[in-house]
């Protein structure tokens, strides 16, 4: 089986569980802040984003479109901010007015221009296209050593790998002002740290983790990586630092299974076509907070919650 | 130079030069959030080894004159100094408690790590905790009479024992002003009796201690120092001279009636 | 791709004056009933800071849809019957926000994150079930993605008449419970202190803004009917700080936004019902958020520099009297511009005349406080008004005989 799992499958699971981690490991600190819906809006406007990306450059390239997703992840942030500061909007809510009204925009723009002549739709950027990253040029796991099969990866793979480990970097980097301003962040102020820009960084992270992450496996596993392994990971312990372990660990999990019960799953059960491997890779993230939730050793509150 | 477009907070970048080396001056210090301001026109000076409780009505603007002195909420106005010179050039002096209730203790970490947030300061970005940081958060935790509680999960603690942790956190950073807001909110007895120990024990170590406190029975016991405010100044000095019936009459209005003012030394009555 | 303005204009009349065909009148009043719902829910999930509890909601829709379909296909249909297709949704969307409950309350994780794991994962399943469908090749599954965005061509008569009856049904439903919503909205704690349960209030919202989300899958789409519920209500904060006037003007909003949306995609059919309903809500949100003479930001940040003006004058005033420096650039300017000092800085008369009728004011206040009588008025002092304003000539005659002498304004800190 070596070879036709190297060429089939190799790429999307690793390419999966990058994206995964890339978006767990800001995740945590967002569902320590309680801005764990920022990533369900930066993976909304994502849309207008590739689209606006599209009709500027005229071609489908990937980085116009990238770039365009993060355009629209920076002003869906400046947007939200702007909401929420100008009208004293509670976050949620100056959210939902930002998310929503730009992915109207991008669908908007999306009937309005002729995209149906390219590989531009909806669906592909909410489901992404995780069975396709195949590794055309691989033979077997002796491909690895093979530069030639190398330089034949698909391209998304090390576009990951490189965010993958930006976000590893500041995570372990800025791990004392994160964890710091999470937990009080007054306190970080009089120490002299800049809780605003810490805080915007953050968000910027993970608009970074969100664009690479889509451009690769699509929109729902970003909003589902980013809350449901660190939010089982806060569940098994009372640390910070095992938690990011643990998260970690959730991401990885959920997209390996939820890959391989896509792919083979159907098979299994006599049918002829896998599903969606994104799709199913979020169900089982939800399946893993969902027993996390029953069973894990911290799952209830211990102190009393703090006074708004 | 003249009518610069201000709109947040007024950025004092050069200090006058009048305003003496005291711990904490502050000239003119507006806050206001909405049509009311919450601290108007609010002038201070602490003095160098004081013990200076904060006093006033609630609503008076106690908590939130410390955080704009720290510039924790924006000014619409004022100047502050500390030992002479911005908050940000002398921020390695000052340590700050603030309330209890502002954080969420179902953080996940542990007392020895919030302590060690102390030290955040000294070791930057990405040194390594050592045994003598480790040491020096003990000896801190044991001050409090905390020690034995330093791997417990924060969230685990009572009121009081949080509120020492988050001393024992003010005391690692081992400043030479302490500003502390409403210590002794909330707490049990024997937390009342370690903290003012402590303050006390810093206090006669030459360190200047500023608290936000409501607690008028215990203002002569635990300060020397009393600054009353009701949203403007109404009285600064020595307890002796400024902790007066009148004064307090005129901090807390109708409020507080005469008799209880006779009781202060007697028994306990919270004003607030 | 866009439309010159004189066309423009006369869709804009075309569209206002219901000149559109049977049909799509109906589909533009079942919107503008759908929208006025939408405002109406919206309100009170918002007032309740949960406002995104509706985006779980409509993301929730997702597995139910694609399992009615394959029900129904399975049983011989052709899988697409509206009633059925919603009712899946409703029933997948009310096991969500099960999950949501189940999760705040019984973990100790928030609301926040549990809205996200809810929406992300049941999306994500509908989404596994919808390659399923594709893959078991069974009924007619094309037009399932209009309940991801909403309805791109026109809506059958018989979907239309469903809307639009569901669409009042809701309106009186949130009109029945108007009086406890609004209580709980307001403020929970004294709604419970009068015996009103706010759980099961809340429990109704909910329910309703199921109901309005059902509603509105199929004009709008499963991610848009989240910018219906909570855009109007958002915009109409601006205007009123009252909860039934946010509630009224919410219901406008949203009915105007139902309605010219409609009607815009049916003059111009190119452009899709959905998108344009949430843009023209959005552009009434614009509007709103800068210029509502209530809290909008151009006379909020008018009264800000007002404010701040006000302030720095009378501590300048104050400072002259109590003869110490001033320290600020700004309230030097505004002490010169007033003509109150000079330009070497020595106060002219009228502003040592200001500043000693400043000094007096503040005294006169230190008084006042102290008397038992004018608590009421010293509870609303802002500091900055005349105290002629706020009480009697014959109050602050009274006030001046307890003036000592010693004139405590000019007493300078130690």
């Amino acid at each position: 089986m070596g070879g036709e799992f190297v060429m089939l499958s190799l790429t999307p699971i690793l390419i999966g569980v990058l994206a995964a981690v890339a978006c767990a490991l800001p995740g945590n600190f967002l569902v320590l802040r309680r801005q764990a819906l920022i990533g369900d809006a930066i993976s909304h406007v994502v849309l207008p984003g590739i689209v606006v990306g599209f009709l500027l450059s005229g071609t489908v390239n990937s980085w116009a479109m990238m770039a365009g997703a993060a355009g629209a992840a920076v002003v869906a942030v400046a947007l939200i901010e702007l909401i929420r500061r100008l009208g004293g909007i509670e976050p949620g809510a100056a959210m939902g007015v930002a998310f929503t009204s730009m992915f109207a925009f991008g669908v908007l723009l999306l009937e309005q221009s002729d995209t149906s002549s390219v590989h531009l739709d909806v669906q592909h950027a909410l489901y992404g296209n995780l069975e396709s990253l195949i590794w055309v040029e691989a033979r077997g796991w002796g491909s690895l050593l093979d530069p030639v099969a190398l330089a034949g990866l698909p391209p998304e793979l090390p576009r990951i790998a490189v965010v993958a480990i930006l976000m590893l970097a500041f995570t372990v980097i800025f791990w004392r002002p994160l964890k710091i301003s999470t937990f009080d962040e007054g306190f970080a102020r009089v120490l002299g740290m800049r809780t605003n820009l810490i805080g915007f960084g953050l968000v910027i992270m993970a608009a970074i983790a969100a664009v690479a992450a889509f451009d690769a496996v699509g929109s729902i596993i970003v909003i589902a990586m980013f809350i449901c392994p660190p939010a089982a990971a806060r569940l098994m312990t009372n640390r910070l630092e095992h938690q990011v372990l643990w998260s970690i660990a959730f991401a990885v999990f959920s997209a390996v299974v939820g890959y391989v019960l896509a792919g083979y799953g159907p098979l299994w059960l006599g049918a002829e076509d896998a599903v969606s491997a994104a799709g199913m890779i979020a169900t089982v993230s939800g399946l893993v907070l969902g027993i996390a939730a029953l069973y894990a050793p911290h799952r209830q509150r211990s102190g009393a919650p703090a006074d708004a | 130079m003249l009518g610069l477009p201000f709109f947040k907070g007024v950025r004092a970048e050069t200090l006058p030069s009048d305003l003496g080396d005291h711990p904490l001056v502050v000239r003119g210090l507006t806050v206001s959030y909405g049509e009311k301001p919450v601290v108007f026109s609010l002038d201070m000076t602490v003095q160098d080894g004081s013990m200076t409780a904060i006093i006033g009505p609630n609503g008076a603007g106690k908590s939130t004159l410390l955080k704009a002195v720290l510039g924790i909420v924006p000014r619409l106005s004022g100047v502050v100094a500390v030992y002479g010179r911005s908050l940000q050039a002398s921020r390695r002096r000052v340590a700050y408690v603030p309330q209890r209730a502002s954080v969420d203790w179902d953080f996940p970490t542990r007392v020895l790590d919030v302590v060690l947030m102390g030290l955040a300061r000294d070791l930057g970005l990405l040194r390594p905790v050592r045994d003598r940081h480790r040491q020096r958060a003990l000896d801190c935790l044991d001050r409090v009479g905390m020690r034995d509680f330093a791997d417990r999960q924060i969230g685990q603690l009572s009121g009081g024992q949080q509120q020492r942790v988050f001393l024992a956190r003010a005391l690692a950073q081992d400043a030479d002003l302490y500003l502390l807001d409403e210590p002794f909110a909330g707490v049990d007895a024997a937390t009342e009796r370690a903290i003012i120990r402590v303050l006390k024990g810093l206090n006669a170590d030459g360190r200047t201690v500023v608290a936000v406190h409501h607690d008028l029975s215990t203002v002569g016991d635990y300060f020397d120092h009393v600054l009353m405010i009701n949203v403007r100044r109404v009285a600064e000095g020595p307890v002796a001279t400024a902790f007066t019936e009148a004064n307090l009459q005129t901090t807390y209005g109708g409020r507080l009636e005469t008799g209880h003012v006779d009781q202060l030394n007697v028994g306990k009555i919270h004003v607030d | 791709m866009w439309i010159n303005s004189t066309s423009a204009r006369s869709m804009w009349i075309e569209a206002l004056t219901l000149q559109l065909g049977y049909n799509a009148t109906l589909v533009a009043i079942g919107a503008a009933l759908l929208g006025i719902a939408a405002g109406a829910t919206g309100t009170f999930l918002f007032l309740r800071k949960r406002a995104l509890v509706s985006d779980a909601i409509s993301h929730a829709t997702l597995p139910g849809v694609g399992i009615a379909f394959l029900i129904m296909a399975s049983l011989g249909g052709d899988g697409r019957h509206l009633a059925g297709l919603l009712l899946g949704a409703a029933v997948s969307s009310a096991l969500g926000v099960a999950f949501m409950l189940w999760l705040t309350r019984r973990t100790r994780l928030y609301e926040d994150a549990a809205i996200g794991a809810v929406l992300s994962v049941f999306f994500g399943f509908g989404v596994v079930l919808l390659t399923v469908i594709q893959t078991v090749s069974i009924g007619r599954p094309a037009g399932l993605s209009d309940f991801l965005l909403g309805m791109t061509a026109g809506m059958l008569y018989r979907d239309a008449v469903l809307i639009a009856t569901a669409g009042l049904l809701a309106i009186a439903a949130v009109w029945a419970l108007r009086r406890p919503m609004t209580l709980v909205a307001f403020d929970s704690g004294f709604a419970s202190a009068s015996g009103i349960r706010v759980r099961y209030v809340d429990l109704a919202i909910t329910g309703l803004v199921l109901a309005v989300t059902i509603i509105g899958l199929k004009i709008v789409g499963l991610i848009l009917i989240v910018a219906l519920l909570i855009i109007p209500p958002v915009a109409a904060r601006f205007w009123s700080d009252r909860v039934d006037h946010v509630l009224l003007i919410s219901s406008a909003i949203g009915g105007a936004a139902g309605y010219l949306g409609a009607a815009l995609s049916a003059v111009a059919p190119a452009l899709p019902t959905g998108p344009i309903i949430v843009l023209v809500a959005f552009a009434l949100f614009v509007i709103s958020l800068l210029f509502s003479p209530v809290r909008g930001v151009f006379s909020v940040w008018l009264r800000h520099r007002r404010q701040q003006r006000r302030i720095h004058l009378r501590q300048g005033l104050l400072a002259i009297a109590q003869d110490v420096p001033i320290y600020e650039h700004f309230t030097i300017a505004l002490l010169l511009r007033a003509g109150f000092v000079r330009g070497d800085g020595v106060p002219t008369e009228e502003g040592r005349r200001q500043a000693d009728q400043a000094c007096r004011d503040e005294d006169r206040w230190a008084v006042a406080r102290r008397m038992h009588a004018h608590e009421s008025v010293v509870s609303r002092f802002d500091g900055l008004r005349p105290l002629e304003s706020l009480l009697t000539v014959d109050e602050i005659a009274e006030i001046d005989r307890q003036l000592t002498e010693r004139t405590e304004c000019k007493e300078v800190a130690s």
